[in-house]
């Protein structure tokens, strides 16, 4: 949908995707004419882009701290190394048939496992409490023999709680199962360090970063048992086929340096940025309260229920206003549910659907916070005033109660 | 984001009739609990004549279901209760100049709404009948339910059947795998398995045809046309047989049918029904595709 709202607008949706650095922009840009030449050719067409690309898998690896550049292996998005990542695992151990990860995955992963299951595959959803934590017990107990991989995410998209993935990739290691992890959402907003780690694989997506869609990384540890997803020509080591996105790969090697760069602006201000938002919005803004886990979430979001309201109408009044957001509310997914994040942590229908999540950057300010602390609470009082659950200052008593309509 | 009319636009931002009537004496409540919409309607009826003077919503819900509320009410008021219940949830859609095909349910919220707070006028009770599904056929806007049911009651084994039943997967045909699980778990109540066969989904081909004049032919075809127009021209839309060219029968889509996107429904609705009663293979298409030098001189 458009708006004509002549204002400049104000974009908090960075969990959605991000803009690309203008560095990365231009760093980019020679590689579609004058570098236009294939890596695999035997000229100096080629050869230049070769060095580009072995620079960028450089850059790539400092940001995750991964031992070897090796390891870094380039593939098309998130949703390519997700996939990559547990099907290998599967074809690599054809004896293991169990898959752990939890109700809280993106699609990317959780559509897999659920196409998985119907193939006979056991997969074991863990489940979160209130807040969107883990019990790492239940974890400790399905670490069998039979699991073929383990594949939890760093962060979460929607309320940017962090999972405990060090810890669980080590008592994974310990069981002698692979550990997988979808870092999409981590990757350049906190520290990450590899080579110490314990995990296997990890998948990144350049678009969450200030590179461009259509780029995605999978990190494979050196040694990991691993079988392609795409066979074909040598690219990659043989580990992912196809002829390379050398311009994409050039601004996702800039994007993670910059990320290098930012990532105590990131962890400092931003987070600053973000607990300001959080913190006017809840205070004039009367029965609302925070999802996830505040205390240890990704430093740039907020995710934000507003009860007895819907939040696609939350959405629509802030485009109005030129402020970009997202919503886990049924209604902007085209599912009829609302986000599988909050049905999982319990959060009522009546809060669910009004769940907005604001995501910021580097580039958001402290302006802009306050221009949305001063557009949230009118939007919120409009709606509430159209909500047959509201009435005056407040929800009807016993909202359930009073208004129980039949359902279809 | 979606893509909403103008008009839905409108609705939604400055809705009409929004919050409860006060001295109201019919009131119905309805919500859908798979997307969490939930919808009041109150209205003031004139005990003498069942004239609807107000109307009133209020919404927990996404941009469309507050613009059907808003267009709910402003088609309603003035009518009587009995004109009242003839209005479709199509009347609340086209109203609003369309809603995505995602967005058709909320349009049904607004007509039960209605039904309720008739009901709940006149003391009657009201029982919905309507189960929703999650949405498969984006094309066609059919849900899972319907499908199912549909498979049930007709003991459909295959998606060419499904499509020709329900119309879901007769377009882009991306929700063919959807369709395939459905009828998986369908036929495995009953202990059968699903055979998918490897060649592509299409119409069957009825057996071939007994010899016929072509003026006999272009009867029979203007037969099915005019059976199938009184079913048009309900949804305020008509068909015109323009000509027929050896298996390409030509015809124009009218009124409500032109351009929407059901007008391939209709289309492929209207083929079939010619195949089966010629026995033969035709092409219903558009006068629009007829051969240019045709639509010259012709
Ligand atoms: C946690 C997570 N995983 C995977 C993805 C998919 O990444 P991509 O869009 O690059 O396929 C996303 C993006 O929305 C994400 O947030
Ligand atoms: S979505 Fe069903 S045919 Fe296109």
């Amino acid at each position: 949908m458009s708006t004509d709202t002549g204002i400049q607008g104000i974009y908090f949706d960075n969990n959605a995707t991000t803009m690309v650095d203008p560095e990365v922009v231009e760093a980019m840009l020679p590689f579609f004419t004058e570098q236009f030449g294939n890596p695999s050719s035997m000229h100096l067409f080629g050869n230049k882009v070769g060095l580009a690309i072995k620079k960028a898998r450089a850059q790539v690896q400092e940001l995750l701290g991964a031992e070897h550049d090796s390891e870094i292996v380039f593939t098309s998005c998130g949703t390519e190394s997700d996939s990559t990542a547990i099907l290998s695992a599967l074809k690599a151990q054809p004896d293991r048939k169990e898959i752990i990860t939890t109700v809280v995955e993106h699609p990317a992963v959780l559509a897999l496992c659920e196409h998985l299951e119907k193939e006979g595959y056991k997969v074991h959803y863990l489940e979160v409490d209130g807040k969107g934590r883990l019990d790492l017990d239940v974890y400790r107990g399905l670490l069998t023999d039979q699991v073929a991989i383990v594949s939890v995410m760093w962060a979460n998209n929607e309320t940017g709680t962090l999972f405990p993935v060090l810890e669980m990739a080590e008592m994974a290691r310990e069981a002698g199962v692979l550990f997988h992890t979808d870092a999409v959402q981590a990757v350049g907003k906190v520290p990450i360090d590899l080579k110490s780690s314990a995990i296997d694989m990890l998948s990144l997506s350049g678009h969450k970063l200030h590179a461009p869609k259509g780029i995605g990384v999978l990190y494979l540890r050196r040694n990991t048992r691993f079988r392609p997803l795409l066979r074909g020509g040598h690219q990659e080591r043989g580990r992912r086929a196809g002829t390379e996105n050398t311009a994409s790969i050039v601004a996702l090697g800039k994007a993670c340096e910059l990320a290098m760069e930012h990532m105590r602006h990131e962890q400092t201000i931003v987070r600053q940025l973000r607990d300001r938002l959080e913190q006017g919005i809840l205070e004039a803004v009367p029965y609302s309260f925070v999802t996830g886990d505040p205390d240890n979430r990704l430093p740039n979001t907020a995710n934000i229920a507003f009860e007895y309201i819907e939040g696609e109408a939350i959405l629509l009044l802030l485009n109005k206003l030129g402020i970009a957001a997202s919503s886990g509310s049924a209604c902007t997914s085209g599912s009829l549910e609302p986000s599988h994040v909050m049905r999982a942590m319990g959060i009522p229908y009546t809060a669910a659907h009004g769940t907005t999540r604001f995501s910021l950057s580097r580039y958001n300010t402290m302006a802009e916070v306050e221009r949305v602390i001063q557009a949230v609470p009118p939007i919120v009082a409009q709606l509430r005033k159209l909500s047959p659950y509201w009435s005056g200052q407040g929800p009807v008593e016993e909202p359930e109660k009073a208004f129980a309509p039949a359902y279809a | 984001m979606w893509e909403y009319s103008e008009k839905v636009q409108e609705h939604f931002f400055s809705p009409r009739n929004a919050g409860a009537v006060a001295d109201a004496n019919a009131t119905g409540d309805v919500g859908s609990l798979s997307c969490g919409d939930a919808l009041r309607l109150t209205l003031k009826v004139d005990p003498e004549t069942e004239v609807i003077l107000e109307a009133g919503f209020q919404t927990f819900g996404c941009g469309s279901a507050i613009a059907s509320s808003s267009a709910l009410t402003e088609i309603i008021k003035g009518k009587t209760l009995d004109e009242a219940l003839k209005v479709t949830n199509q009347d609340i859609a086209d109203y609003l100049d369309g809603l995505p095909p995602e967005k058709m349910h909320c349009s049904v919220m607004g007509r039960e709404a209605l039904q309720a707070a008739v009901a709940n006028y006149r003391g009657e009770e009201w029982k919905d009948d309507h189960e929703e599904g999650a949405l498969v056929c984006k094309c066609f806007a059919v849900d899972s339910v319907l499908i199912e049911e549909t498979i049930r009651s007709n003991k459909l084994t295959t998606v060419e059947e499904v499509v020709n039943y329900t119309k879901a997967g007769g377009g882009c045909s991306a929700c063919h795998e959807g369709i395939e699980e459905i009828l998986a778990g369908v036929l495995a109540e009953s202990g059968q398995t699903f055979a998918p066969s490897a060649k592509s989904v299409a119409v069957a081909m009825p057996t071939p045809p007994a010899k016929m004049t072509n003026l006999q032919r272009m009867h029979r075809i203007e037969t099915v046309l005019e059976s199938i127009r009184p079913t048009l021209q309900r949804d305020h839309g008509d068909v015109e047989l323009v000509d027929i060219d050896g298996k390409n029968v030509y015809v124009d889509m009218k009124g409500a049918c032109a351009g929407c996107q059901m007008a391939s429904v209709t289309l492929e609705g209207i083929q079939e029904r010619i195949i089966d009663e010629l026995g033969e293979f035709v092409r219903v298409l558009p006068s629009q595709a007829m051969p240019r030098a045709e639509r010259a001189y012709g």
